[in-house]
């Protein structure tokens, strides 16, 4: 499984709060929900994201809440995968159990600017940087995530089963 | 091997004799909540995975609590279809506004009796991490897990490493577990204790109060921990027997305790009496001041309340500071009792008439200004002290609003000042 994209580019400790505000939790709609993705850091966000980008940010992201909304209105504005140095436990389990890819990459992190496109490899864990020719090795996905992904998500998974 | 307090709690729920940092483990679970705000989409995946019943209508426990009384028409949609669920179910602990067992969820579940020492709990809220004050583990998920928890009575843990915070002598008058937790956080940032328990021992827990442990478990989540959890003592067993008398009398818990050479991937020793009036600055609850050690800043309102500060004890040092005192001319103060319980107690302690006198609104009990839901929301500029336990970026109301997190007493004296101040600023 592969994913090619240009890059969103965010700082360290991005909250739930920012990534879906609470004002708009009356819904669990994906797509009215992409309507307001990231709009407190970034209104510009949901006018530019195409589908297949990526969101790269620092340590710690996904912090805060336990609401799904975040990971699902992520997904739903055409984010392919997010890459951060770490995530917070919450969002780390929500978003596998949504069939939203993350990865753990420190040296991607701290290497890939706002705007380079990028090209991913979920089997072996390998990000391209295709601006700047440069490659970074996440760790890849075990066997039983990979499905959950490929399946959209755990409740895909479970049916698959 | 030796174990943490919190990895002996999952092996039992695992009927393993030893589990170690790492692994992975199917636990059984003896309690899992869910809101109003995640319920909903875990009702969805509840059908989708062609469930027809939850695993005991006893264990699933249903708080619609953050949007209501009602704030919209989709609020009160979604609402309705817990409600429906609930009886379709049976539940036995579904909450309508008004019951007498009614509140905020993370104040109520465990004032309800349905918290004892050595559960294995998990809520579709992050701040279920509070019930670790009872001896118990409890953790936070998303609404998928939730829904397959409801409908299995399990679920799957990573069991966590842990940090030990040894907790020596006692904190100085007018100081709080809260202002304990923040500087906690402080001192280790947000993602200071990430996928890990924050696990609190020493002479010092003797000193703290049910409260103030429940106020410094509900925080574990603002460094990243997947569990903050207390040891067992006297006071817990009191605590039990008070609002759980069932479960006391028929020893229906477990106390755990850690072993004495248990693995920590770090210890922290505090001393309690060093601990100052703390502050969490805007944007993140790791931005700690102590209170004295900045230039004026004024505020346009004040919240006491919420899961992290809204039970009696709160209240009482509530009225304590505001009491024959004014709220400043201009700001705005919303005291929001964190259950009817709580609500019922204070009325009749005359707690309301000091509030009120003070210049106070007494709200009912709701998680609405916290996540700038509704009752209390910010404006563009606006700035807030309060006794919740998050500040992000727009968390309480417009994005360019300020929020800056403290104990009661620190909020109360910033209510009566206008600007952010302690109980010594007082006259």
């Amino acid at each position: 499984m592969k994913a090619k994209g240009k890059v969103f580019k965010y700082g360290a400790n991005v909250d739930t709060d920012v990534i879906i505000p609470a004002r708009y939790l009356n819904t669990a709609d994906p797509l009215e929900l992409a309507g307001h993705c990231m709009e407190d850091i970034d209104k510009t966000f949901v006018n530019r994201v195409k589908p297949g980008d990526m969101i790269v940010a620092g340590p710690n992201f996904g912090c805060g809440s336990s609401r799904e909304h975040a990971p699902i209105a992520i997904k739903a504005s055409g984010i392919s995968c997010v890459i951060a140095p770490s995530f917070a436990r919450i969002f780390y389990r929500n978003a596998i159990n949504m069939g939203l890819a993350i990865l753990e990459s420190a040296e991607a992190s701290a290497a890939v600017n706002d705007g380079d496109e990028l090209e991913v490899d979920f089997d072996s864990g390998l990000i391209r940087n295709l601006t700047v020719r440069q490659t970074y090795q996440a760790n890849p996905f075990p066997e039983f995530i990979k499905r959950i992904i490929a399946a959209d998500g755990l409740v895909g998974y479970i049916r698959r089963k | 091997m030796a174990m943490t307090m919190t990895q002996k709690i999952l092996a039992a729920h695992a009927e393993l004799e030893r589990v170690h940092a790492g692994q992975l483990i199917e636990a059984r679970l003896d309690l899992v909540l869910g809101n109003d705000i995640t319920t909903p989409p875990a009702l969805t995946v509840f059908d989708q995975i062609g469930s027809n019943d939850v695993f005991d209508r006893e264990k699933v426990v249903l708080v619609p609590d953050h949007f209501t009384p009602n704030k919209d028409i989709k609020s009160a949609e979604a609402c309705a279809k817990i409600r429906r669920f609930a009886r379709t179910y049976d539940l036995t602990h579904y909450y309508e506004q008004g019951e007498p067992g009614m509140g905020v969820e993370h104040v109520i579940l465990p004032e309800n009796g349905l918290v004892a020492p050595g559960d294995a709990i998990i809520g579709a809220d992050s701040h279920t991490c509070t019930y670790g004050a009872l001896g118990a583990f409890a953790t936070g998920v998303g609404s998928t897990d939730l829904a397959c928890a409801m409908a299995t009575g399990q679920t799957w843990f990573r069991v966590p490493a842990a940090i030990n915070f040894v907790l020596e002598g006692q904190l100085q008058p007018g100081v709080t577990g809260k202002d304990l937790i923040l500087h906690l956080i402080g001192l280790i940032g947000v993602d200071g204790a990430l996928y890990q328990s924050m696990e609190f021992t020493g002479p010092g827990v003797a000193t703290l109060s049910m409260a103030e442990r429940l106020t410094i478990c509900n925080m574990a989540i603002e460094a990243g921990g997947k569990n903050g959890i207390f040891p067992v003592d006297g006071k817990t067993l009191a605590y039990i027997e008070m609002y759980a008398p069932d479960r006391f009398a028929k020893k229906q818990y477990a106390i755990f305790a850690a072993d004495d050479d248990a693995d920590y991937v770090r210890t922290i020793v505090v001393d309690l009496a060093k601990v100052p009036l703390t502050v969490s600055f805007p944007h993140l609850p790791e931005n700690t001041r102590v209170v004295g050690s900045f230039d004026k800043i004024p505020i346009d309102q004040v919240v006491v309340g919420s899961c992290t500060n809204g039970r009696l004890e709160d209240m009482r040092v509530a009225a304590q500071y505001l009491k024959g005192r004014k709220v400043a001319k201009g700001l705005r103060l919303i005291i929001l009792p964190g259950s009817q319980r709580v609500w019922r107690e204070s009325l009749k302690e005359g707690l309301f008439e000091i509030f009120v006198d003070a210049g106070a609104v007494v709200s009912a009990p709701t998680c609405g200004p916290c996540l700038g839901g509704h009752m209390g929301v910010l404006a563009k500029g606006e700035r807030c002290v309060s006794t919740t336990n998050r500040n992000f970026v727009g968390r309480m109301g417009h994005p360019q609003s300020e929020v800056y997190l403290a104990g009661v007493p620190v909020a109360c004296a910033s209510a009566v000042k206008g600007y952010i101040a302690g109980p010594a600023d007082l006259d």
